[in-house]
């Protein structure tokens, strides 16, 4: 959803994120629906500022959201107050799951296909009764195997089993009431400590402002997604969206708020191991990938919007490739790195530490401070033969060598180091010119207003000149494994004196254009898999859809009797729509659910759809399209004028998952991996998939360990963005929070006799650090079977570089990761703190 | 505000220069000499970001000026200076809470600026004529006039006006005069996210904060009120009003605003006449001892 429908939200519940801290543009928006009358709700360990502008504070503890949802969903689910109409037909409620499926609730923690040896799950009978569903097409993991393809093809034979009464026992709403059952209030608020009576008024501002008249937003941010249950809270959110029909509909929806100006460009076109543009799958050695064919049809969703996969493929490798690619050499597919595992960031660390990684360039990441378990990535930046930061100060990932903590300590000197570091002085924002990609994929240009001081270049120009070098070093080589830098295309224009390659250019390739004319593709509609059309990122399609018209410079707002869904404005992937889902805005015969929370409709005698804003669904599909089974249908032939979610292989939301995540189909309460308690709900401690590198200088906390009975849990401020290199070394933003400090409750500060501003040492089993202590009431503690659980809140945007400086909070974090995403968990850990100070060479 | 009509003529990312008028589009007021323009700061929409802060000493070229945790909540800017215009300060009141209320609640936020005083008294303690009123009925110190004798820092009530270590003159928010002078909105108000800061002619002002008063009051903060409107607290003491006012939700004391500010000139004439007083009873009382030996002499 945009940001700015917020303001058309009657209740927004914010969870996971401190937004008016971390997002104060979007609260804009927060704030507008306030003053219209709406209900906003913050839920979160800490009162924050986010907190002080709410109607209702619900103090949780780090780390038991899906034990809150999960109560949220118990009681819309035995009150009876879900939103029928919407979540029977656009939802999988009425699915029935195979028979051989059970749940937490009866094996005490665990899923069925549980293999306690290999620590993972087998899906099979997670699955729909008779077929076996894919998930959406990135989500594929290696975990499939080759009999899954043949599997699903099975869905073009017919419609998913349903039972509309609901009454199959199970039906997802029937597993689901099971499942949630133990979630009652009374358990909430013995697990999150947040008393009852808040969390069902929580409850009831939910359900009251849901439904055909009215609508909610949920927004998350990290706080959600750095646990490992975090893909599973937002799960979580998207079931308890779904139940109360607020999702495709004005004011309705999940903000995922992303923490820099475009992160959500970078998993777009993706910085991420596992992806190529536009969510496509990396090709896997492990899979069954070893041509381009066996990589389509493993990865090609029989029916629904992914089954189109093929053209998005052969576009991006044309726009690759160029005319090196030919339907002879699969369109060089076999050019593409295959990956063999887990590249993303902790295992990263680890591999850097062994030796494994030999080169690393850093472009705007400071990892010793942002990254988990600084003193791991300290010595794994000391194990590089070089090391490339592009920056425009010199962070503490640029002079580890001279002033890290190894160094500091005696472990190493610096004459010992063998990396190479090269510091490069990088251009900002305003410097260079290029794109940004909002929260809402709404993709908004800047220009160059003036040039970066000294030697300073834009990442483009970096890559740009690098990718030229390598390419004449290589131009003459006769190596196969020198055959994708040779084939690779890196024709881009150059601006001016100084090179700089043209961003335009760029972003002409990524939305599109015919091959060999390149004549710009206007949507990514007109992409074909037979050769004739080239795209960098498919569903950026659109944003530059002809020659002299780059859409994302557009800046027409709507005027103030206009809709509001400012179409004219920049561009939003895909295909400038606004609202994803907005067919669900409308009921299954096309009509809008109210006069108030009208979006989109059917319009029967022009035949096709209608709206404020551009469909998220085939045009002219007509609300009352039937799929022809016995035809067996392929792509969105199979899915129904009633199904809006047209990139699931049913049109349907899933409430229950049968594939894609490794967790479980449904969310289900597991302590933090260091928590200070057992888990109340069930005998499975943990997440039992989650993530552990547990190594000699990565040790995990037991649950409940005396040696560190606080609950840690870390956290950005307004006053600085992430690793800090940008606020603490700009004297206006560094003052505003000039120094590290750690925020303690006065019971807890009471009891180890600290007063404010006193120096504590914080102490984990990865490292120690001394801050200052920050003594405030907004932190408070919890109370438990008998027991107090202090919780302590840690900024981590310190190090020892710039004005602001601080000792680094990562040094007392953990590698330990999602199993579906393997991000970190830093926002619940377990630490112990003492009044006092370090000695010299901490 | 919803967005300006005229908004739609400027339909591409790249501007020709400078919109003119640009306020009108980004506030919906347009910027004419010899108008009274000011702040409203809505306390109860802050959310403590200090864009405003940071806003203010891009705009302003101005050095930071306090490096160093002062462990009062988020607040490390401690006070207005000759360097820091405008100030954000935070006081908890989580301890004791016993709900929530729409808007700001138990974490009280509010950023600090010059008040702009209609009857100003730095103004009026000026002797060089450096502080003026200028066309749009704001207070600016100009720095090549001002000598430096600090008159106006202790005539000020409200702690504002401080003089520079750097240069020994006395230096305080502009109201952004080079800004509206180029039909721009001041620079804090411009970069508030949730318009807590509004910036207008101070007319309108007052009649909007007036609405938004009774709003808060059906919404049930029946603790809000006005501080420097006419006839309010802060506009005592013969300042009349504040071109800069607010709206708050607790006493005064607790944001570090007087309570009931006065105009030193006030103290004026009384002063002048218990000084005329006194030197007329010195007078007699010399007269009466210098001639007393005099007549003993003679």
């Amino acid at each position: 959803m945009p940001q700015w429908d917020l303001a058309n939200s009657d209740v927004i519940l914010v969870m996971g994120s401190n937004m008016a801290e971390n997002h104060p543009i979007a609260f804009r928006f927060v704030m507008q629906a306030k003053e219209r009358g709406a209900t906003v709700i913050h839920a979160d360990p800490r009162f924050t500022r986010t907190s002080a502008l709410c109607d209702i504070y619900a103090p949780v503890r780090a780390g038991s959201d899906i034990a809150f949802l999960g109560g949220i969903i118990r009681y819309i689910l035995e009150k009876d107050l879900w939103f029928k109409e919407y979540a029977l037909h656009y939802t999988n409620i009425a699915t029935i799951i195979d028979e051989r499926y059970q749940g937490p609730d009866e094996l005490d923690g665990l899923f069925s296909g549980w293999d306690e040896e290999g620590k993972r799950y087998t899906y099979e009978s997670w699955q729909y009764e008779g077929m076996t569903v894919p998930s959406s097409l990135a989500e594929h993991y290696i975990d499939t195997t080759e009999s899954f393809n043949d599997e699903t093809k099975r869905l073009s034979e017919g419609p998913p089993p349903q039972d509309m009464t609901l009454q199959h026992p199970n039906c997802v709403y029937q597993i689901m009431r099971r499942h949630y059952a133990g979630y009652t209030p009374e358990m909430v608020e013995k697990v999150t400590g947040c008393p009852a009576e808040t969390f069902l008024k929580i409850c009831e501002a939910l359900t009251k402002n849901s439904g055909p008249d009215r609508t909610g937003a949920i927004c998350y941010a990290v706080g959600w997604t750095h646990h490992s249950t975090g893909v599973q809270m937002i799960r979580a959110a998207a079931i308890i969206q779904a139940l109360l029909g607020n999702v495709g509909r004005p004011g309705g929806g999940i903000l995922a708020l992303r923490g820099h100006t475009s992160i959500q460009g970078s998993t777009d076109i993706p910085t991420l191991y596992d992806m190529l543009p536009g969510y496509l799958p990396q090709p896997h050695a492990f899979k069954p990938h070893e041509t381009f064919k066996d990589f389509l049809e493993m990865e090609q969703t029989p029916t629904g919007w992914w089954a189109n996969f093929p053209k998005y493929a052969v576009s991006l490798l044309r726009a690759w490739y160029g005319d090196a690619a030919t339907p002879e050499n699969d369109w060089g597919f076999d050019w593409l790195p295959k990956i063999i595992g887990d590249h993303s960031q902790l295992p990263m660390t680890v591999a850097m530490r062994d030796g494994v990684i030999r080169g690393l360039f850093l472009m705007g990441q400071n990892p010793v401070v942002g990254s988990s378990n600084s003193h791991m990535v300290q010595r794994g930046l000391a194990n590089l033969e070089w090391l490339v930061v592009r920056d425009f100060a010199e962070t503490e990932s640029a002079t580890f060598w001279y002033q890290g903590h190894q160094v500091r300590n005696g472990e190493v000197r610096p004459e010992d180091i063998k990396t190479e570091v090269f510091l490069m002085p990088a251009s900002l924002a305003g410097e260079k010119a290029g794109t940004f990609t909002n929260t809402h994929r709404l993709i908004q240009w800047h220009d160059r207003v003036v040039d970066g001081p000294g030697d300073s270049r834009s990442e483009l120009w970096f890559v740009h000149h690098l990718a030229k070098r390598l390419k004449a070093l290589y131009a003459e080589s006769d190596r196969p494994q020198d055959e994708p830098l040779k084939n690779l295309t890196w024709d881009y224009s150059e601006d001016d004196v100084m090179g700089e390659p043209s961003a335009d250019d760029v972003l002409k390739e990524i939305n599109g254009y015919t091959w060999p004319e390149r004549k710009q593709v206007g949507d990514y509609q007109d992409l074909k898999d037979d050769g004739s059309t080239a795209c960098g990122c498919w569903i950026y399609s659109g944003v530059y859809p002809a020659e002299a018209h780059n859409q994302s410079r557009s800046r027409c707002p709507d005027g103030p009797d206009g809709p509001g869904t400012h179409l004219g404005w920049a561009f939003a992937w895909p295909s400038n729509r606004r609202t994803l889902v907005n067919r669900a805005s409308a009921d299954p015969d096309g009509k809008p659910w109210s006069e108030r929370k009208k979006l989109m409709w059917w319009n029967a005698e022009k035949g096709h759809w209608d709206g404020h804003d551009k469909p998220d669904f085939p045009r002219t599909k007509s609300p009352d399209f039937k799929p022809d089974w016995d035809s067996q249908p392929q792509g969105m032939d199979a899915i129904g004028g009633a199904d809006p979610y047209i990139m699931i292989a049913d049109g349907k939301a899933s409430l229950f998952v049968p594939s894609g995540l490794k967790d479980g189909p449904l969310p289900t309460h597991y302590e933090p991996v260091e928590a200070p308690i057992r888990n109340p709900m069930y005998k499975v401690q943990g997440n039992p998939t989650a993530k552990r590198w547990e190594h000699w200088d990565n040790p995990l906390h037991d649950p409940g360990s005396p040696d560190y009975p606080y609950a840690l849990t870390t956290y950005r401020l307004t006053e600085h963005h992430s690793g800090g290199t940008p606020t603490r070394s700009v004297p206006t933003t560094a003052e505003l929070q000039p120094e590290g400090f750690a925020e303690i409750s006065y019971e807890l500060a009471e009891e180890l006799g600290i007063k404010n501003l006193d120096w504590v040492v914080l102490t984990t089993a990865r490292g120690e650090i001394e801050t200052r202590a920050l003594l405030t009431h907004r932190l408070r503690p919890f109370h438990y079977d008998g027991r107090i659980i202090h919780q302590i809140g840690l900024p981590w945007h310190f190090g020892w570089k710039g004005y602001a400086t601080g000792d680094i909070a990562n040094v007392l974090t953990a590698l330990i990761g999602d199993p579906n995403t393997s991000m970190h968990e830093n926002k619940a850990l377990t630490c112990n703190l003492r009044r006092g100070r370090l000695g010299k060479g901490h | 505000m919803g967005v300006h009509p005229r908004a739609q003529d400027y339909p591409e990312s790249f501007l020709p220069g400078v919109i003119p008028d640009e306020s009108e589009l980004t506030v919906g007021t347009k910027i004419e000499p010899g108008k009274r323009y000011g702040f409203f700061t809505d306390t109860t929409l802050c959310i403590g970001c200090k864009a405003c802060e940071v806003a203010c000493k891009e705009w302003n070229s101005l050095p930071a000026d306090n490096m160093g945790l002062s462990g009062m909540s988020y607040d490390n800017t401690v006070k207005l200076s000759a360097d820091t215009w405008r100030h954000v300060m935070f006081v908890e009141k989580v301890d004791g809470a016993t709900g929530m209320q729409p808007f700001q609640s138990n974490w009280l936020m509010m950023s600090d600026v010059c008040k702009h005083c209609k009857n100003a008294p730095c103004l009026e303690a000026c002797p060089t004529g450096a502080l003026f009123r200028t066309e749009f009925d704001t207070v600016v110190v100009q720095q090549d006039i001002c000598n430096g004798c600090g008159y106006c820092v202790p005539s000020c009530p409200f702690g504002v006006v401080e003089l520079s270590m750097a240069d020994g003159k006395a230096h305080k928010c502009t109201l952004c005069y080079d800004r509206l002078k180029g039909g721009l909105e001041p620079a804090c108000a411009k970069s508030c996210p949730t318009d807590s800061i509004l910036f207008g002619e101070v007319d309108d002002l007052v009649e909007r904060a007036g609405k938004r008063v009774e709003e808060l009051h059906e919404r049930g903060v029946t603790d809000a009120y006005l501080y420097g409107a006419p006839n309010t607290p802060g506009a005592t003491g013969g300042l009349e009003q504040l071109n800069a006012f607010f709206l708050l939700t607790d006493r005064p004391e607790v944001y570090n605003l007087p309570p009931a500010p006065t105009r030193p000139a006030n103290r004026l004439a009384p002063g002048l006449l218990a000084g005329m007083a006194a030197m007329a009873g010195l007078t007699l009382a010399a007269a009466a001892i210098f001639s007393a030996p005099g007549e003993k002499r003679r």
